[in-house]
């Protein structure tokens, strides 16, 4: 049944012109192409799709330094990897993750910054090396608003601490967590009125969450997700072995620590 | 120079619907009632509760200036340089008093950008110490954005401060009047600068005090909430908040304020703890607050977001 929806979709994803979902201004979809071939490659074709991957934004940003982006890919669509793009950003893959056996590409929560009005475009890479895209169109704040939070220095002091959060209620066979990892994310953009000089970008750049040697998933990350980066993810149940997360900048600065897992990790 | 105002075309037909109507006059448009003397030598513009548009010209938030034996204190300059430049104009239709001074209270556009009308003048351009980095970091945004709406000529440049007040405070004296100048902590927002005239019991928290427009929150909410004892502490007997009434009782003013920001991170710790996603608590943390402020739905879910991004690491 599974594989008869999956096809079905796929047959509708075939049959739409182009990328029914975001929005169609001809800049935007040509930003769009552009992009596809810096990013993924020339030969890159990625496939729409309403059905394989969905993504949820708020439609007018409440928070241009954070605006909070979910990501689902149907089950048994064989999704092995993420991407998601923010169009018009100046530095646009914001992120692109690889699922491990021990890991779950259904869902995935990720915070971004965004410049202005933009698609973001969520890009699943499945078994067979094809990808599948969708996209939500995202206006961005006016207000008080903007891109850089004012806190975003104080981030600098408690860098690299983590916190791990796990809820209940996981789609069968797998479990929620949350990854909270303290970090700037500087995007190299704010200047220093006083010396004239931009303060230099750091960013987080790599975090590997893993069980035992077995990976959850791996990510690579740049200037576009949002100070102090949270990652909602899903991990398979059945296995009482600890979390090890791994995180590094772009500096070179590395830090990993240990979650035990929690009870309902095992027995859900 | 264009007569300032030529340029706010709300001025004249709030004037003339408010003589046809004296009962219409709230509802006229801000310009209609120009600036009012609430205090002696102390005049304010009380700011509409809406957003930045080609008809207000980013006049939206309450601004004002001091008259004093030698000089004239302006606090805030105004939404925009047009904006600025109105005000400039109330205060050169009243005094030929030089203007030294001239307050920032932070980092917002609704405040920040009327400076651009007083470079002339030479005053100092005086901010917390945070508002310089604060400006750096979103001004060119601030600018770009207002620019969309009121077109780069009317919002002006970004304008940095030349006199910093650090964690010590400082005193500007006018000659019969010495105002007292604080830099908060984060609260409102990063570089919050409060002034108090002690001899008249009059405080200017500036955005530290939202009255009926929904407060909006870019500092910290638990910082917030303790500065706002602290404004309640100096006893004054009347303030000018940055939004709302020209002048109000603080006690009674602040009470309202506190109950929403306590309300914001009660039940934001709620949704944390639950595992609420932060998406999913913008549409519903402090939903019971609706009722009691204007530009609430333009303004709670970002407070949601940014109370989740503070107190999830509690």
């Amino acid at each position: 049944m599974p594989k008869r929806l999956i096809l079905a979709a796929c047959l509708v994803a075939l049959a739409a012109p182009a990328f029914a979902a975001g929005n169609m201004e001809p800049d935007r979809v040509s930003r769009w192409e552009d992009l596809t071939y810096l990013i993924f490659g020339d030969d890159a074709r990625i496939a729409p799709t309403e059905s394989l991957v969905t993504l949820a934004a708020p439609a007018r940003a409440e928070d241009a330094a954070l605006v909070p982006v979910t990501i689902a890919t149907a089950e048994g669509a064989g999704v092995t990897g993420l991407s998601l793009v923010v169009d018009e950003n100046p530095g646009p893959l914001a992120a692109r993750l690889r699922f491990g056996p021990a890991g779950d590409p259904r869902e995935l929560g990720l915070r971004v910054r965004v410049d202005g009005y933009t698609n973001l475009h969520a890009v699943a890479t499945l078994a067979d090396g094809s990808m599948v895209a969708n996209a939500v169109f995202v206006k961005g704040s006016g207000g008080c608003s903007a891109p850089i939070g004012l806190s975003d220095v104080e981030a600098m002091a408690d860098m690299g601490e983590m916190r791990m959060k796990f809820a209940a209620g996981g789609p069968e066979g797998s479990g929620r967590a949350t990854l909270m990892v303290r970090h700037p994310n500087f995007n190299g953009m704010q200047m220093n009125q006083v010396s004239r000089l931009y303060t230099p970008a750091r960013y987080v750049t790599e975090v590997e969450v893993s069980r035992g040697g077995e990976l959850v998933f791996a990510m690579e990350s740049d200037i576009s997700l949002a100070t102090n980066p949270v990652i909602d993810f899903l991990y398979r149940t059945g296995d009482a072995r600890p979390f090890t997360v791994s995180v590094a900048d772009s500096s070179g600065a590395r830090w990993s620590q240990e979650f035990p897992a929690p009870e309902s990790a095992v027995t859900n | 120079m264009i007569p300032a105002r030529d340029i706010l075309p709300t001025t004249r037909r709030g004037a003339l619907l408010g003589a046809a109507c004296l009962c219409c006059l709230p509802a006229a448009g801000w310009a209609s009632t120009g600036v009012e003397e609430v205090a002696p030598g102390v005049f304010i513009r009380r700011g509409p509760d809406a957003e930045a548009d080609r008809e207000n010209l980013g006049g939206i938030a309450n601004i004002g200036f001091v008259i004093g034996r030698d000089a004239v204190l302006v606090t805030d300059p105004g939404g925009s340089r047009a904006d600025g430049a109105w005000l400039r104009g109330e205060i050169r239709a009243l005094t030929d008093r030089p203007i030294r001074h001239v307050v920032i209270s932070h980092v917002h556009p609704d405040h920040a950008f009327g400076a651009g009308a007083f470079l002339a003048d030479e005053p100092e351009f005086v901010g917390h110490a945070a508002l310089t980095p604060a400006l750096a970091a979103r001004g060119d945004f601030y600018r770009e954005r207002l620019a969309e709406i009121l077109g780069a000529e009317a919002v002006g440049p970004v304008v940095m401060p030349t006199r910093e007040v650090g964690a010590d405070g400082t005193v500007i004296d006018l000659g019969d009047r010495r105002l007292r100048l604080h830099a908060h902590p984060a609260a409102h927002t990063t570089c919050d600068l409060s002034m108090l005239d002690a001899e008249a019991g009059l405080l200017f928290p500036a955005d530290l005090l939202f009255v009926g427009r929904v407060p909006s929150l870019d500092g910290s909410l638990t910082g917030w909430l303790g500065e706002l004892d602290a404004l309640e502490a100096l006893g004054a007997r009347q303030a000018v908040p940055g939004h709302g009434p020209a002048l109000v009782e603080p006690g009674p003013a602040i009470a309202p304020l506190r109950r929403y920001l306590a309300t914001l991170a009660e039940e934001v710790r709620a949704a944390i703890a639950a595992g609420q996603p932060i998406g999913a608590a913008a549409r519903t943390a402090a939903a019971g607050e609706r009722g009691n402020w204007t530009l609430f739905d333009d303004y709670n879910g970002r407070n949601v977001t940014q109370a989740y991004k503070e107190l999830e690491w509690e």
